[in-house]
């Protein structure tokens, strides 16, 4: 009884451990609090948007909804104790609500993932989604894209004193985590037949087991990798994207006016411009390497 | 994503959805008879093991169980095969069987407690030990009773299986995944069709209990 006892408690134990382990490992550092001050854009003063449903239903609100997954240390992420998401995306969204004269005070983060990013800007329960949102075709037949703000790729993130995998090449029988459903999850599994791909609902948990040696290597797009990196000692990003994600910022189909606006918010920020975008760059990821200026397409 | 792409990716998924749903639906039987065995033994140590498994497996999440088996069970070196993706599939049929087991040992005890105690008393009289009574006389008429309680349990487990694609198994929900990430113009319909997978699936499960009542069923 004794023994089952002490078996029973040691399994929790370790459960336990698993579970706070993974919670832990989501967490960013405090770079992005600690130190400078968050950097304040230009609102827009003079902005007439009257030809735009939805700057009109925005007027209404009072207040512009923009939608973003809360789970990406350095994109975006929101702490159990946060009041307000952090990262490059949250200061990609302040920058293009700032081009349509709304000032940080008037943005409402509402979290979305995956499933709900097409139906929510089709219903309208957001405005925008600036959330690592790829432009495609598909996604263009539905909603509408300002941007791409940055140009992302699949990469890496490995193991400090990992020496096997350099590039993409080198994953041949090696065990690569991705999260279920995402296009890299979906490229490992298509073109990479010698790699075994293991997949779960979260980033934290492919860090996990990245940390305890279950995966060689987990496999996203390389500023979300960046992300990780930072917030955790011991890992290192290979940095040799082999595919193109493009981000955009995710706008309501048909609404020609605010996407407009929006580029030229995202182009004023540019480097030609104002340079908040780099600011933004700067601010949350210590240093310039890295920015990318935005090279918007007008389609 | 093409239509037929679409087709290919959900056949995949349904595919691993079966694949763990047998297996866990044979091993939660097994255990379930076992623990209901426990609960109505004769030797109070064995009710108590039973009714504590019971306890524990009932009134926890099934999703924490699987977090127990899939991250818990690795720390405790418990692996099933160097292929992750075998190794994940283990996990889940093995927290899946423990979890249903607790509700199919019940849905056990119930029946061999609808047998009247005349029945086990006559077993009793003409020989029998525990565990002819119970096979001979108890059991028999038990799992006839027990068969539309019996459905509801285990359609409710082929749902759960869901959770499973959380932790590295490819079924429907992660054929689902894979689909809206590619095809975000038709994201509703994806979900639509996902439901309409499983109640596809769920009907002909229940069909198939329908036909094992109407054989097996006796009225009283």
């Amino acid at each position: 009884m004794k023994k089952l006892v002490t078996g029973i408690l040691s399994i929790t134990a370790v459960g336990a451990l698993a579970l706070t382990g993974c919670g832990k490992s989501g967490s960013p550092t405090d770079s992005a609090d600690g130190g400078t001050e968050a950097p304040e854009y230009t609102v827009a003063s003079d902005v007439k948007l009257d030809g735009s449903p939805t700057m009109k239903r925005i007027e209404q609100n009072g207040k512009i909804k923009i939608g973003m997954a809360m789970d990406s240390p350095g994109l975006s992420y929101k702490g159990t104790t946060d009041k307000e998401p952090k990262g490059y995306n949250v200061e990609v969204a302040k920058i293009a609500a700032a081009s349509l004269g709304l000032g940080p005070d008037k943005i409402e983060y509402v979290d979305t993932s995956t499933p709900n990013r097409e139906p929510f800007l089709q219903n309208g329960q957001v405005d925008m989604v600036v959330s690592s949102y790829t432009i495609n075709d598909e996604r263009k037949k539905v909603i509408d894209f300002a941007g791409p703000y940055y140009n992302a790729g699949q990469d890496l993130l490995i193991k400090d004193d990992d020496d096997s995998i350099k590039s993409k090449g080198d994953l041949a029988g090696k065990t690569v985590c991705s999260t279920a459903g995402s296009t890299p999850a979906q490229n490992i599994k298509a073109n990479f037949k010698e790699t075994k791909l293991v997949t779960y609902d979260n980033g934290s948990k492919c860090l996990s087991d990245l940390q305890s040696g279950n995966v060689d290597a987990y496999t996203t797009d390389d500023i979300v990798l960046r992300g990780y990196a930072a917030a955790n000692e011991g890992l290192k990003v290979v940095g040799d994207p082999f595919t193109e994600e493009p981000y955009g910022v995710g706008l309501p189909k048909g609404d020609k006016e605010m996407r407009e606006a929006v580029n030229d918010g995202l182009e004023k920020g540019g480097e030609s411009g104002n340079g908040d975008m780099k600011k933004a760059w700067s601010y949350v990821f210590k240093t310039e390497d890295g920015y990318q200026d935005p090279k918007v397409d007008r389609y | 994503m093409s239509l037929s792409q679409l087709i290919v990716n959900f056949g995949h998924g349904i595919l691993g959805t079966l694949q763990i749903f047998v297996l866990t639906l044979i091993l939660s039987l097994i255990l379930g008879a076992f623990l209901a065995v426990l609960r109505v033994s004769p030797v109070p140590i064995f009710r108590f093991i039973g009714g504590l498994y019971v306890n524990i497996i009932r009134n926890t999440p099934g999703v924490l169980i699987l977090f127990f088996c899939a991250f818990g069970l690795p720390y405790l070196a418990v692996r099933f095969s160097s292929d992750p993706g075998v190794n994940s599939y283990f996990y889940a049929v093995l927290a899946l069987s423990l979890y249903t087991a607790g509700f199919i040992c019940e849905v056990f005890r119930s029946g061999i407690s609808t047998v009247p105690l005349g029945q086990s008393e006559a077993a009793r009289a003409i020989g029998l030990r525990f565990g002819q009574s119970l096979r001979f006389i108890i059991l028999p008429q038990a799992i006839r009773t027990v068969i539309p309680p019996l459905a509801s349990v285990i359609i409710t487990m082929l749902k759960s299986t869901s959770i499973t694609s959380a932790f590295n198994n490819q079924e429907i929900i992660f054929a689902m995944q894979n689909a809206i990430e590619k095809r975000g113009d038709i994201v509703v319909p994806i979900l639509i069709g996902t439901a309409a997978v499983y109640i596809v699936l769920n009907f002909l499960l229940g069909r198939a209990f329908k036909l094992i009542e109407k054989k097996a069923v006796i009225l009283r």
